[in-house]
């Protein structure tokens, strides 16, 4: 554990009392105009990762405009007044750096990775694109283009995408993670300059921005770089404030299913809606992750043993918690069938499988396996400088803060065969659920 | 008694130790303190291309089965093991090589060496799960049957390496999965999971003693020799030429590539240069990118580099366009090769492309397990440790003539083997 980090510069995350090898004392602080700084310290290679997050992503798309979080993703390429078109790409990759941004449903994060003295550099240019990116009409329309094809590569030529496009949007009838954060092909050809204007003025400002550098970086030195480049940003609005409409109670459970001529490995997936880290009670959503984890995480898990080694009607089957989220969300199942078992066969055989569960109770040793695991993860995620800058970055930026991230482990370590139970029987209710069935092109269907 | 035999440094965060254990197993350590953990990764030489005539499939089956049951445990009680202490031993295959890997925290080091040690020497290749690994591969064969990207990359393969093990797919057919017997499995464990050809790194929260201990437990009692069956060298056929496959999508999706040069030619860092400057790196420091994304919009991805295999090395790329202007993206790509074939690249592009090159390679080093592959590969390269010097010292190295020449050695006439899935208009 590094010692060095001068206890003055923030709230440390780790306390004296902690255990040997809980990793890296990570420090928080905020800036006079609200940009919050998370820095990661990580002494094993001389380079940094410099991330900047900002509080918004595509359910915060106006509505008729999607994707228009993503859009402006790749227009904050297209340079400011300050640094011309391409610039910035040019001047990082000469350092030997890289670089890219992801859009979430509810962040926009860019990144670059450097050595570590470039850092500076890095935080001077990401700082300018904050406020002074220059668009003209004629950078809009091929860029535009750019993201139609990665939108025709990435979902229209894929069913399974366009099937997961299908069952998201019919689970959430109303909150706006029902659309593709991409967008929808209609509304993108639609989007303009002025659309991608009003939509950087109205969130890219300081306040609702979070700087994670994690690398061979020390908190003091950090802090005097971003105050002499992302300090000096004035606020330019009131910090947004997201007010997204609320999922009304799910009452009709739903299938949805695409069928394609190019499928020929059908494929079953269902979603149910699910409370978030964010929107969950205390000890819920851990919950959620450890059930998730005991039905569907690897090869012992409860409905890959049932459904896959016992009654073969899978080929693999698997869950996944999308705990990360400001609003409610996501807990997904999904699995491939055996050759000749049809989707029919393999929902309902889910559903007994889950039914069994309910009844049977939570098995004490695939409980602690399952709480292993996920207390591992956390480990071996400290291997990982833009692993942990990643995870930082996503918590804060869906309503968390440091101590819910730094605390995590212990309190999956807390969670109970109970707590697991009683989500079950809360949360695996299919009038919550959408399920989706991916299958080959079929007339009587069409 | 583990002999230290020599110790090379990239930067401080990368000082190799070479060891060789008691009995005589070599591995690369890097001992890092910072993570409890421990990443091993090794590499038995001969992969898919040692499949069986008739069998493809058989090495990623092989891969896909090593975890499956071990010694005294079957597949539940071993996956069991692994998971009551998180315990991770996964293998993959690629084309000239079978590998594997073990993440685990440095308290289960030990147990996780008890299950890795029979994983490899003892595997039991049951029936069943031979049946659902086979079941499984076949499942990913029929997902990506008609998924643009996977269909245009094994058109290409098949119509550029025509009639070798390498135009083969890795994971196989449906029909040749179906043909793999358990016989075939335990044939090709013997014939590759030996001492013979075997490349180990460790990286993390172990010292050199013990480090040595760990590679004996595991790796000593395997055979002393592989058996491959030979493999020809191939140069990439069908180049000049473009294949079409069908396929109702509102996109093109493009392979397209040439031959280049052996890992051990003296020209191979300037074509890692060249190729680099055509289509490498993650944005507008490749003309590729430039000329196809930024200045027309016709795509959204847009590369090329270079692949060595031990019988074969090629440059290949590939774009997404779509259909009605994949004459246009395709026309672009064949321009900007044909131009650095004839004028090489721009002083600036030179020296920008050696900067990235040189300076991005760190970033390959920043967890314990890319750097264990790292070491990995750089053995399989046939180097030492100095390599991780010596790389950037070849890059730097490259002069304006080097480009010039390799530019017009690896693009010659700038003709391509293309492969093309969609419905593209004017190809």
């Amino acid at each position: 554990m590094d010692s060095s980090l001068p206890q003055d510069h923030g709230r440390s995350v780790g306390s004296a009392s902690q255990a040997q090898h809980e990793g890296p004392e990570i420090v928080n602080f905020r800036l006079g105009n609200g940009l919050e700084v998370v820095v990661i310290p990580d002494h094993r290679a001389p380079v940094a990762t410099h991330m900047v997050w900002y509080r918004n992503g595509s359910a915060d798309d106006p509505p008729g405009k999607s994707g228009i979080a993503h859009f402006l993703e790749h227009l904050m390429f297209k340079g400011t007044d300050a640094h011309p078109q391409g610039e910035f790409s040019r001047v990082i990759a000469e350092l030997g750096g890289q670089e890219n941004a992801f859009t979430g449903n509810d962040y926009t994060a860019y990144f670059q990775r450097v050595a570590k003295q470039h850092l500076g550099v890095m935080m001077e240019f990401e700082a300018d694109r904050m406020t002074g990116l220059a668009l003209t009409d004629d950078i809009i329309a091929p860029e535009r283009d750019v993201v139609l094809e990665e939108r025709r590569m990435h979902c229209d030529a894929d069913p399974g995408a366009l099937l997961g496009e299908a069952v998201q949007s019919a689970l959430f009838t109303h909150h706006p993670y029902g659309a593709p954060i991409i967008g929808w092909s209609h509304e993108i050809e639609g989007l303009t300059r002025a659309d991608a204007l009003a939509y950087y003025e109205r969130f890219y400002t300081p306040q609702n921005a979070i700087l994670v550098v994690a690398g061979d970086v020390e908190a003091g030195e950090v802090r005097r770089l971003a105050e002499t480049t992302y300090g000096k940003i004035k606020p330019r609005v009131e910090a947004p404030s997201r007010q997204r409409p609320k999922e009304p109670p799910p009452v009709a459970r739903r299938t949805v299913t695409v069928n394609d001529e190019k499928v020929e490995q059908p494929s079953w997936q269902r979603c149910y809606l699910a409370p978030s880290y964010h929107t969950a009670a205390p000890g819920e959503a851990e919950a959620l992750e450890v059930l998730a984890h005991i039905l569907g995480g690897g090869q012992t898990s409860l409905l890959y043993r049932v459904l896959t080694l016992e009654e073969k009607v899978a080929v693999t089957i698997g869950a996944h918690y999308m705990g990360s989220a400001l609003d409610e969300t996501r807990l997904f199942l999904y699995g491939l069938p055996t050759p000749g078992v049809s989707l029919e066969e393999l929902d309902a055989a889910v559903d007994r499988a889950l039914a069994r569960f309910l009844a049977e109770g939570v098995d004490a040793e695939a409980l602690e396996r399952a709480k292993t695991r996920l207390v591992a993860d956390a480990i071996y995620a400290q291997d990982s400088q833009a692993m942990l800058a990643r995870w930082y970055g996503a918590s804060l930026a869906t309503g968390l803060g440091m101590d819910d991230v730094r605390q995590w482990p212990a309190r999956i370590e807390a969670v109970e065969a109970a707590s697991v139970l009683a989500a079950a029987k809360k949360h695996l209710d299919r009038r919550k659920a959408v399920t989706g069935f991916l299958k080959p092109d079929d007339q009587a269907a069409a | 008694m583990s002999a230290l035999v020599s110790q090379q440094t990239v930067s401080r965060a990368v000082p190799v130790q070479q060891i060789v254990s008691p009995r005589g197993v070599a591995a690369w350590l890097v001992e890092d303190y910072a993570v409890p953990l421990v990443s091993l990764e090794f590499a038995f030489k001969g992969g898919a291309a040692q499949d069986p005539p008739g069998k493809a499939g058989t090495a990623t089956m092989l891969a896909g089965l090593l975890d499956e049951g071990a010694g005294e445990l079957d597949s539940q009680a071993f996956q069991r093991a692994l998971d009551e202490k998180a315990i991770e031993i996964s293998f993959n295959c690629d084309r000239d090589y079978l590998g594997g890997r073990m993440r685990t925290l440095v308290r289960n080091v030990d147990r996780a060496a008890q299950l890795l040690r029979p994983a490899i020497n003892a595997p039991r290749l049951d029936e069943e799960p031979i049946a659902r690994v086979r079941e499984q591969i076949s499942a990913g064969l029929r997902r990506d049957a008609n998924d643009p990207g996977s269909l245009a990359g094994r058109t290409w393969r098949a119509r550029t390496f025509a009639n070798h093990p390498y135009g083969a797919p890795a994971r196989g057919t449906l029909e040749s999965l179906a043909m793999i017997e358990r016989a075939d499995l335990t044939g090709l464990t013997r014939r590759l999971v030996t001492r013979g050809a075997l490349h180990i790194a460790i990286v993390g929260a172990i010292d050199a003693s013990r480090a040595a201990k760990l590679v004996d437990e595991i790796f000593a009692d395997l055979p002393r020799e592989s058996s491959f069956a030979a493999v020809a060298d191939i140069a990439p056929g069908g180049v000049g030429g473009i294949e079409i496959v069908d396929l109702d999508v509102p996109q093109s999706t493009i392979r397209f590539g040439r031959a280049s040069f052996r890992r051990l030619d003296p020209d191979y860092m300037s074509a890692v240069v060249i190729t680099h400057i055509l289509g490498g790196g993650t944005g507008l420091s490749s003309r590729l990118f430039r000329e196809v994304r930024e200045k027309r919009g016709l795509a959204y991805s847009v590369d090329a580099s270079l692949s060595t295999l031990d019988h074969a090395a090629f440059m290949h790329g590939g774009t997404s366009t779509k259909n009605e202007r994949a004459k246009e993206s395709l026309d672009v790509i064949k321009a900007e090769i044909l131009d650095l074939s004839n004028s090489g690249p721009t002083e600036d592009e030179l020296e920008k492309g050696k900067k990235y090159l040189v300076g991005s390679y760190a970033l390959r080093f920043d967890t314990s397990a890319k750097i264990a592959g790292q070491l990995v590969h750089i053995q399989m390269d046939g180097f030492g440790p100095e390599w991780l010097i010596e790389r950037n010292r070849q890059i730097e190295a490259v002069t304006m003539d080097d480009a010039k020449r390799v530019a017009r050695r690896l693009f010659g006439d700038g003709s391509l083997s293309v492969a093309v899935v969609g419905r593209p208009a004017g190809l």
